[in-house]
C-alpha cells in the first residue's frame, strides 16, 4: 500500500496503482482523454501530466506507478503551462465544428477546453482534414475531429477481440481506420461511440436527431439478452431516442451489444397500439378496448378451464407473468409454460441458473461450453470470458458449434455422445478440467431444447460433479439463457401445474382439438400452425407472429414502456424503470391482464402495480430485493436417458435479430444485410 | 591531439580489409576468452571506471546501464540489442564502424552480452544500410565459421549468438523503445518508461540497448584497461569519440578524436578548416541535427565533450558536427530540419505529433518572412510546450533546433519579416 502526497494531502493507494489513481483518491481531478479503467495504458494525449517531486519534466500520471513517499504535484505553473499546451496542440487541428457535431455537449474535449484551455487560437496555419471512414452502418465518422487517443484501437483488439481497427500512418498523418473500409465484425462495435472521446465516431442511427441536454434520462434493463445489462434510456416526449449503457462491475460493465443500444428503432414500428379482432373475413380489424375485453371475457368464460392454455413470451416482465399466472389460478387451469423454446429446465433453481454469476468468469480456470455461442448469445459476457482468458490463456473447450468466439477454443466435436466421453474420462479435455482448480461449465439454450435435454442437463451435472465443477467453495455449473423472461418465468413457476400441460403438450392438445383458448403473453417464437383451431389471445407490442395468428389482439407495452422486474440468467433480480408510455390505447400487460379478470368476473385482486409487486414478493420473496442474487442450492437434477446422435447446435443463428423488436428495426437489419455482405466477400476472397 | 597507438578505430577509414583476418592482426578477437574470465560484474565495474558514456546521444555512462540488469537470469533470459539504427542526419560514424570495423563490434557484443548474461543480441540495422548490412552478416557468419560466435563463443565457455534485423527506415525506430517494438514486429512507437528496458524490454525480457559505437569500444577498452581509456579525455568525459564532421568544410570527414578537443582545432586538424577560413563561419551544429547550433563568438573556445556543450546550452550529442559558413540561410536550414521531425514524428502523442506541423509550418514563413515579429515568440513558446511533455525525446529534438536558431539568430529573422512587410507595404502602395 504506497502512501503518496498529493498536493500536500497525504493518500494510501492500492498496490498496483498509477499516480493518477492516488489523485484522485485524493479528490484532485486529472484531465484525460486517452486512459480509460478498462482499457491499456496509452499514455498518448499527454493531458494528465504531474509534477513529481525530483523529477526533471512533468510526468505522465495515468502510466505512472504509484510509488511509497512520491511528492505530487498539480498546482505547479509547470503543470498549467503542461495542460494548456497540450490542448492546445489538440485545438489546433480540430475543427471546432461543435455546433454541428453530434458530440455535442457531452464531448470531454469540449468539456475539458472549458476547463485547460486558452481563450483564443494562435495557430494561423491551415488545419488538417482527414478523410472519413466506413465502419458500418452503426458507426458514423467524422475522422477530421480524432484526436488519436487510440481508445477506439484498444477497445477493438482487447475488448471486442476483433484486429479489424488500427492506426496507420505517422506523425500529423496518423489516421484510425478500419484498413480495408470494413465493418466492424463485432456484436460490441458501437461501444467506441462511448469510449470516443470527441465527435470523431457518433451513432450513425441517432446522427443529427436529438442534444444530450433535451433528453429525459431513465435508468433501466435491458431484455434483448439474458445479461441483463445495466442500460440509460434517454428519451425525447414519448420516443426513445437512444440506449446507452450504464455501469455495473458485476455483470456488463460499462458495455453493451449492438442489439441493445441499436434495436430501439423497432420500438417504432410494427406497433400494436389498440386492440384488434380477427372478422369473418380472416383479417384483423380494430375494436374498442370494451369489445375487447368482451370478447376475450366470453371466450375465457364459457371455455373449460382444462382446455385453456398461457405462455409466456421471451421479454416479459415478472409483474405481467405473475398476473397471468394469477388468473389462471383463478380460472382453475394448469396450464401454463414460460420455455416457448422448449427448453427441458425447471425444477431447482441451481439447475437453471448461471451459478458462478457473472463476475465469477474472471476467477475461472478451464471452460467447458455446451451448446452455446457466448458471442451471439451474450456479447457482454463473452467479453468477460475473452478478458480471463486473455490473461490467463485458460482453456476453452466447446461442444456444439464451432464459432469464432474472439479467443482461442478447443472445439471438441458437435456430437452429443461427446459429453459421455468426458465423463469417462475418455476425452483428452478431461485432463484440463481436472487440473484446473475452478472450472466452468456453461449451458447454451441450444443444448437443452432438444428432445433430449434433460438428459444433456442430467450429463452435464454429473461432468460438474466428478470434476470439481461444482464444491462447497465453488459451482461453476452455469446455465446461459437467452431470454430476459425465463428466469423469473421459472423462479415464480410459470410452469405447468400438477397435470397441465407444457408448450409441446398443448401444441399436441391443440392439434387434436382439444384446446380451446390459448392467451399468448408476448410469445413469437412459438409456431402457431399448431394452434389454428384454439382462440388465441395474443398479448403483445409488435405486429409479429403471434398477432399474425391471434384471433384477438391486446396491445402491451415494451420493456422502455413500463416499469418491471427482470431477473437476469444469473437471477439477478433488477428493476426496470419506464422511460416513455406506450403509443395509442396500448396499455401496462399486468393492468390489461387485471382488467380481463374483471371483466370475467373472476378478479385477481392487486388494483395497482404495487399491489402486484406486494403479491409477486409475497409468492416469491426474492423479487424484493433489488440487485440481489439468492444462491440457489445444489440439487440432483436432470434426465439419466440415453443421448440421441443428433449434434448439439447453439439456439441464436443470427445475433441481429432475435425477438420481436428487433425483427422490427431497421438497423439491425443493416447490421444483418453488412455482416452477410462481408461474409460473402470474405468468401469471394478465398 | 590523439596518439596514433591510443586509436581505438585503426581502420576506420577502409584502409585495410574488414574480414577477419585482418581484423584479428588489428587486434580484434584477441584473449577474448581471458576477458570473459574476468566475470560478469568485474567487467561491468571495469567499464564503470573507464567512464565511458553512451555514444549514442543522451551520454549515460554505459557501465552503469549496464549494471541495471538483474544480477541472476531467471524465467527470462537476457538480451543485448545494438542499435544500429543511425539516422541523426550528420551523423555517419555506426556507419563507418559496420563497414570497415565490423569485427570489433562483434567483439563487443559478446563481451557486452556476457557481462549483462544474455546469450543472445540483436543488432538493429537502419534499413537503408543495404550495403552495410550485407557486410555485417558477412562477418557474423565468418565469426560463426571461426568458431567466434555460436556454441562456446570464442572457447570462453559462454553460448552467444547474434541476429542481425533490417529496421524499415524510419528515424524513430532509433529511440530504443520504438527499436524493440519494431523489433517484435510491431508498429514502430515509442513505450512508457517506466518500466525500463533493463526490466521489461524486449518480448518482456530484460534487456539493454546500445549503440554501435559504445559496444564496438569495449573490447579495446578491457584489453588496454580502464584506466587508460579514463586517462584520455576531460573528467567525465572520458576516452575518444568518433566525430562526424560534414557541412561546409573544406575535407568532410569521420575522425576518432580526444574528448575534449576544441572545435577549432578539431575542424582544422582533421576536415582542413572552415571553407573561407575560420572568419567565414557562421554557425555549427555539434551533435547531430538535434542539438541546438553555436554561433561563431561560442565555437571559438568550445571544447567537444557532454559537459563542455551542455554549459553552452547544446549537446554533444551523436558528435555529428555540421558546419555552416556565412553563406548558409540558417533559417532555412533549420526550417529543413523541422521538416524532417514533422516526417518522422511517430504520431503517438500529441505535442510531437501536433507541434512539430505547427512548428515546420511557421518556420517555412519564417523564411521568407511571412510573419509577424510576435509569432518568434509564439514559435519559442511552442517549442517549449513540446519539450519534455512527449514520450521520447523526439519532440525534444524537434524543438531544440529552433531554440537555438531562435537564441542566436532572432535578429535575422526579424530582418527577414521587416523586409517582407516593407515589400507588401509598397505593392500595397502600388
Amino acid at each position: 500500500m504506497p502512501k503518496l502526497t498529493v498536493n500536500d494531502i497525504e493518500v494510501d493507494v492500492e498496490d498496483g496503482s498509477t499516480v493518477l489513481h492516488a489523485c484522485e483518491a485524493a479528490g484532485v481531478e486529472i484531465p484525460r482523454f486517452c486512459y480509460h479503467d478498462r482499457l491499456s495504458i496509452a499514455g498518448n494525449c499527454r493531458m494528465c501530466l504531474v509534477d513529481m517531486e525530483r523529477a526533471p519534466k512533468p510526468i505522465a500520471s495515468c502510466a505512472m506507478p504509484a510509488g511509497d513517499g512520491m511528492v505530487i504535484r498539480t498546482d505547479t505553473d509547470r503543470v498549467k503551462k503542461a495542460r494548456e499546451g497540450v490542448m492546445e496542440f489538440l485545438l489546433i487541428n480540430h475543427p471546432l465544428d461543435c455546433p454541428i457535431c453530434d458530440q455535442g455537449g457531452e464531448c470531454d474535449l469540449q468539456d475539458q477546453a472549458m476547463g485547460y484551455g486558452l481563450d483564443g487560437s494562435r495557430f494561423s496555419e491551415n488545419k488538417r482534414a482527414v478523410d472519413n471512414k466506413h465502419m458500418g452502418p452503426l458507426i458514423s465518422t467524422v475522422m477530421t475531429r480524432c484526436i488519436h487517443c487510440t481508445r477506439c484501437v484498444r477497445f477493438a483488439t482487447e475488448v471486442a477481440g476483433v484486429p479489424e481497427l488500427g492506426a496507420i500512418g505517422r506523425g500529423e498523418t496518423m489516421e484510425i481506420t478500419t484498413y480495408l473500409e470494413k465493418t466492424l465484425a463485432s456484436e460490441l462495435s458501437a461501444n467506441v461511440i462511448d469510449l470516443c472521446p470527441v465527435g470523431a465516431l457518433t451513432s450513425r442511427p441517432y446522427a443529427f436527431t436529438a442534444r444530450p441536454w433535451e433528453l429525459n434520462k431513465t435508468e433501466s434493463i435491458d431484455v434483448m439478452d439474458a445479461v441483463g445489462s445495466n442500460i440509460r434510456v434517454d428519451a425525447r416526449g414519448a420516443q426513445v431516442m437512444r440506449v446507452l449503457p450504464r455501469l455495473n462491475e458485476d455483470v456488463n460493465e460499462e458495455w453493451i451489444s449492438d442489439k441493445t443500444r441499436y434495436a430501439i428503432d423497432g420500438l417504432r414500428r410494427q406497433r400494436l397500439d389498440r386492440p384488434y379482432a380477427r372478422g369473418r373475413d380472416g383479417k384483423l380489424h380494430p375494436i374498442s378496448w370494451d369489445e375487447a375485453l368482451k370478447t376475450v371475457a366470453g371466450k375465457l368464460g364459457k371455455a373449460k378451464a382444462k382446455r385453456v392454455a398461457a405462455i409466456a413470451g421471451d421479454q416479459c416482465d415478472a409483474e405481467s407473468m405473475f398476473a397471468l399466472k394469477s388468473l389462471m389460478a383463478r380460472l382453475g387451469s394448469p396450464n401454463l409454460d414460460c420455455r416457448q423454446d422448449g427448453a427441458k429446465i425447471g425444477g431447482a433453481r441451481s439447475s437453471y441458473l448461471f451459478n458462478s454469476t457473472i463476475a465469477g468468469i474472471d476467477d475461472v480456470d478451464a471452460l467447458l461450453i455446451i451448446g452455446s455461442n457466448p458471442r451471439v448469445e451474450a456479447a457482454v459476457l463473452n467479453a468477460r470470458i475473452r478478458r480471463n482468458w486473455l490473461a490467463t490463456q485458460m482453456p476453452v473447450g466447446v461442444i456444439g458449434e464451432n464459432a469464432d468466439l474472439t479467443y482461442a477454443t478447443q472445439w471438441l466435436g458437435d456430437e452429443a455422445s461427446l459429453l459421455d466421453d468426458v465423463l469417462s474420462g475418455k476425452h483428452k479435455f478431461v485432463a484440463k478440467l481436472k487440473k484446473a482448480k475452478r472450472p466452468m461449465i456453461i449451458i447454451g439454450m441450444g443444448a437443452l431444447v432438444r428432445a433430449d435435454g434433460a438428459s444433456v442437463l442430467g450429463k452435464a451435472r454429473q461432468i460438474a460433479e466428478t470434476y470439481g465443477v461444482v464444491t462447497d467453495k465453488w459451482n461453476g455449473f452455469n446455465i446461459l439463457h437467452s431470454a430476459a423472461a425465463r428466469v423469473a418465468g421459472l423462479d415464480m413457476g410459470f410452469l405447468p401445474e400438477r397435470g397441465g400441460m407444457d408448450v409441446a403438450a398443448m401444441a399436441a392438445a391443440a392439434k387434436a382439438g382439444d384446446l380451446d383458448v390459448l392467451w399468448s403473453l408476448g410469445a413469437d417464437e412459438i409456431d402457431y400452425a399448431d394452434f389454428a383451431s384454439s382462440f388465441v389471445i395474443y398479448q403483445g407490442h409488435h405486429g409479429d407472429a403471434g398477432a399474425h395468428h391471434a384471433d384477438i389482439v391486446l396491445p402491451g407495452a415494451v420493456y422502455t414502456e413500463k416499469d418491471g422486474i427482470y431477473l437476469n440468467t444469473e437471477g439477478r433480480v433488477q428493476y426496470a424503470n419506464r422511460a416513455a408510455f406506450p403509443p395509442g390505447e396500448a396499455r401496462e400487460d399486468w393492468a390489461i391482464i387485471r382488467a380481463v379478470s374483471g371483466a370475467i368476473g373472476k378478479s385477481i385482486g392487486m388494483d395497482s402495480l404495487a399491489e402486484v409487486r406486494d403479491a409477486l414478493c409475497e409468492a416469491v420473496p426474492h423479487f424484493a430485493m433489488p440487485d440481489q442474487i439468492s444462491a440457489a442450492k445444489w440439487a440432483k437434477f436432470g434426465g439419466r436417458a440415453k443421448l440421441s446422435s443428433q449434434p448439439i447446435t447453439s439456439a441464436i443463428e443470427n445475433f441481429y435479430m432475435t425477438c420481436a423488436i428487433s425483427r422490427a428495426s431497421e438497423t439491425m437489419a443493416e447490421c444483418r444485410r453488412a455482416q452477410q455482405a462481408d461474409a460473402a466477400g470474405a468468401v469471394a476472397a478465398e | 591531439m590523439l596518439k596514433d597507438q591510443d586509436r581505438i578505430f585503426t581502420n576506420i577509414y577502409g584502409w585495410a580489409d574488414p574480414g577477419l583476418k585482418a581484423a584479428k592482426a588489428r587486434g580484434d578477437w584477441d584473449g577474448t576468452a581471458k576477458l570473459l574470465k574476468l566475470g560478469h560484474d568485474q567487467i561491468v565495474e571495469r567499464m564503470k571506471a573507464s567512464g565511458l558514456r553512451g555514444r549514442g546521444g543522451a551520454g549515460f555512462p554505459t557501465g552503469l546501464k549496464w549494471s541495471f540488469m538483474p544480477k541472476e537470469v531467471k524465467d527470462r533470459p537476457h538480451y543485448l540489442v545494438v542499435n544500429a539504427d543511425e539516422s541523426e542526419p550528420g551523423t555517419c560514424k555506426d556507419r563507418d564502424i559496420i563497414r570497415h570495423e565490423p569485427h570489433k563490434l562483434l567483439e563487443g557484443c559478446v563481451v557486452a552480452g556476457f557481462a549483462m548474461r544474455a546469450h543472445a543480441a540483436y543488432i538493429y540495422i537502419r534499413g537503408e544500410f543495404v550495403n552495410e548490412a550485407r557486410r555485417l552478416q558477412a562477418a557474423i557468419d565468418e565469426a560463426y565459421d571461426a568458431g567466434l560466435l555460436g556454441k562456446n563463443a570464442a572457447k570462453s565457455g559462454w553460448d552467444f549468438d547474434i541476429y542481425l534485423h533490417r529496421g524499415a527506415g524510419a528515424y524513430i525506430c532509433g529511440e530504443e523503445t520504438a527499436l524493440l517494438e519494431s523489433l517484435e514486429g510491431k508498429k514502430g512507437q515509442p513505450r512508457l518508461k517506466p518500466p525500463f528496458p533493463a526490466g521489461v524490454g524486449l518480448y518482456g525480457c530484460p534487456t539493454t540497448v546500445n549503440n554501435v559505437e559504445s559496444i564496438a569500444v569495449a573490447p579495446t577498452i578491457l584489453r588496454r584497461g580502464a584506466s587508460w581509456f579514463a586517462g584520455l579525455g576531460k573528467e567525465n568525459n572520458t576516452g575518444t569519440k568518433l566525430f562526424c564532421i560534414s557541412g561546409h568544410v573544406n575535407k568532410p570527414c569521420n575522425v576518432e578524436e580526444e574528448m575534449g578537443i576544441p572545435l577549432r582545432e578539431l575542424l582544422e586538424k582533421h576536415a582542413g578548416g572552415v571553407r573561407g577560413g575560420w572568419s567565414n563561419l557562421l554557425a555549427v551544429i555539434p551533435g547531430g541535427s538535434s542539438t541546438p547550433l553555436m554561433p561563431i563568438d561560442v565555437c571559438n573556445d568550445i571544447t567537444m565533450d557532454f559537459d563542455a556543450l551542455r554549459a553552452a546550452g547544446t549537446g554533444l550529442g551523436t558528435a555529428g558536427i555540421i558546419v555552416m559558413d556565412k553563406s548558409t540561410d540558417i533559417v532555412k536550414a533549420i526550417a529543413r530540419l523541422s521538416y524532417f521531425y514533422k516526417h518522422e514524428s511517430c504520431g503517438q502523442c500529441t505535442p510531437c505529433r501536433e507541434g512539430t506541423g505547427w512548428m515546420w509550418r511557421m518556420m517555412e514563413r519564417l523564411v521568407r518572412g511571412e510573419a509577424e515579429s510576435h509569432e518568434i515568440d509564439t514559435l519559442e513558446q511552442v517549442t517549449r510546450q513540446i519539450e519534455g511533455h512527449t514520450i521520447c525525446a523526439l519532440g525534444d529534438a524537434a524543438a531544440w533546433p529552433i531554440q537555438g536558431l531562435i537564441k542566436h539568430f532572432r535578429p535575422e529573422i526579424e530582418r527577414r519579416i521587416a523586409a517582407r512587410h516593407a515589400v507588401d507595404a509598397v505593392a500595397a502602395a502600388e
